[in-house]
């Protein structure tokens, strides 16, 4: 009797396991790549600012503070979704936020920030894209928070959603901002 | 009908649409290990494209950054770990053994292994002889005469 009932029960029990396993598939973004980055010293760079090309935007110049880094072009669709988000977050005065302006051309970024509002201190103007490859870019809009001593502490790839900056991003930043 | 036939022919001439640019090698050895590395690399736009199918323009960087290493005359091991360090082992589309990959690795094994003993088992249980004792207890009689009084009295 008891074998009977096990006999129908571990078909059953192999298909629970199987939905939960592609249940949790479908769950998870493949677009998603953690990045190696994490943890470790931020890329190094110095490049033309959009705003001035006769002025640089380097690393050594944003170390000693907590900053967010964000990767935006003005061909990218999901950065306008995003940069309102920006915009707000930047009026609150919590963080400064940099630009990295990727493969695009300087007069299309600038009419783009004048048309959308300008969140950034300053853009670095990576024309071909080496920076990006250097900080592991893949899918713009992407946004690195780094810390005080310059490694990099968290990576989003995607537009930052105001759910992202409450309850993941503000959190740390403040963790951060509180560390010596 | 001659205009239908080289409608055709030009069709065809479209075909091997490459996403490859002209690269310059100044040793056939570097172009064969590039022509490999980029076929194993993967994009990280068009996911599931190596960097060798891959248009994308990212795409293209990294294989002008893979030919820049490969060209410089260090080894393919060298434009791999450039790759790795910067987008994580996802580039690969051999991924690595490592303690995290164990699974990836031994999983199909197991799998056959699980597959192989179920069948072993269902086999043994086969050949054995059916069981013998398919006498009914008091209990189970008494339960069958209740069942043949209801249903046919």
């Amino acid at each position: 009797m008891a074998t009977l009932r096990m006999r129908f029960a571990l078909p059953l029990v192999v298909f629970v396991l199987l939905v939960a396993l592609l249940g949790v598939g479908l769950t998870l973004d493949p677009r998603e790549v953690p990045s190696p980055l994490i943890g470790k010293p931020a890329p190094a760079f110095s490049l033309p600012q959009v705003a001035a090309a006769d002025r640089t935007l380097s690393l050594d110049q944003l170390k000693g503070q907590v900053f967010l880094l964000n990767v935006w072009a003005s061909w990218c669709v999901s950065c306008r979704q995003e940069h309102p988000v920006l915009v707000e977050f930047s009026k609150r005065n919590i963080i400064p936020i940099y630009g990295l302006n990727y493969k695009d051309g300087r007069d299309e970024a600038l009419a783009w920030l004048k048309h959308f509002g300008d969140p950034y201190r300053a853009s670095a103007f990576d024309e071909d894209g080496k920076m990006g490859i250097e900080w592991g870019v893949y899918g713009v809009p992407e946004t690195f928070l780094v810390d005080k001593h310059g490694v990099i502490r968290y990576k989003q790839t995607g537009p930052v959603t105001p759910q992202d900056l409450e309850n993941k991003i503000l959190p740390l930043i403040r963790e951060l901002q509180g560390a010596a | 009908m001659n205009r239908l036939i080289l409608y055709f022919c030009g069709l065809l001439a479209c075909l091997p649409a490459d996403a490859m640019e002209v690269r310059q090698f100044d040793d056939p050895a570097k172009q064969g290990r590039y022509e490999d590395l980029i076929k194993d690399l993967r994009c990280l736009v068009c996911q599931n494209q190596s960097l060798a199918d891959s248009d994308a323009e990212l795409a293209q960087d990294l294989r002008t950054e893979v030919y820049n290493i490969i060209q410089s005359g260090k080894s393919s091991e060298e434009a791999v770990q450039f790759l790795t360090d910067r987008y994580g082992d996802f580039v690969l589309y051999r991924p690595p053994f490592k303690s995290i990959t164990l699974l990836l690795w031994f999983g199909p094994f197991l799998l056959l292994a699980g597959g192989t003993f179920f069948l072993w088992r269902q086999a043994r249980r086969r050949a054995e002889p059916a069981p013998q004792d398919l006498e009914l207890s008091a209990e189970e009689r008494q339960r069958l005469q209740q069942l043949k009084d209801r249903f046919q009295g």
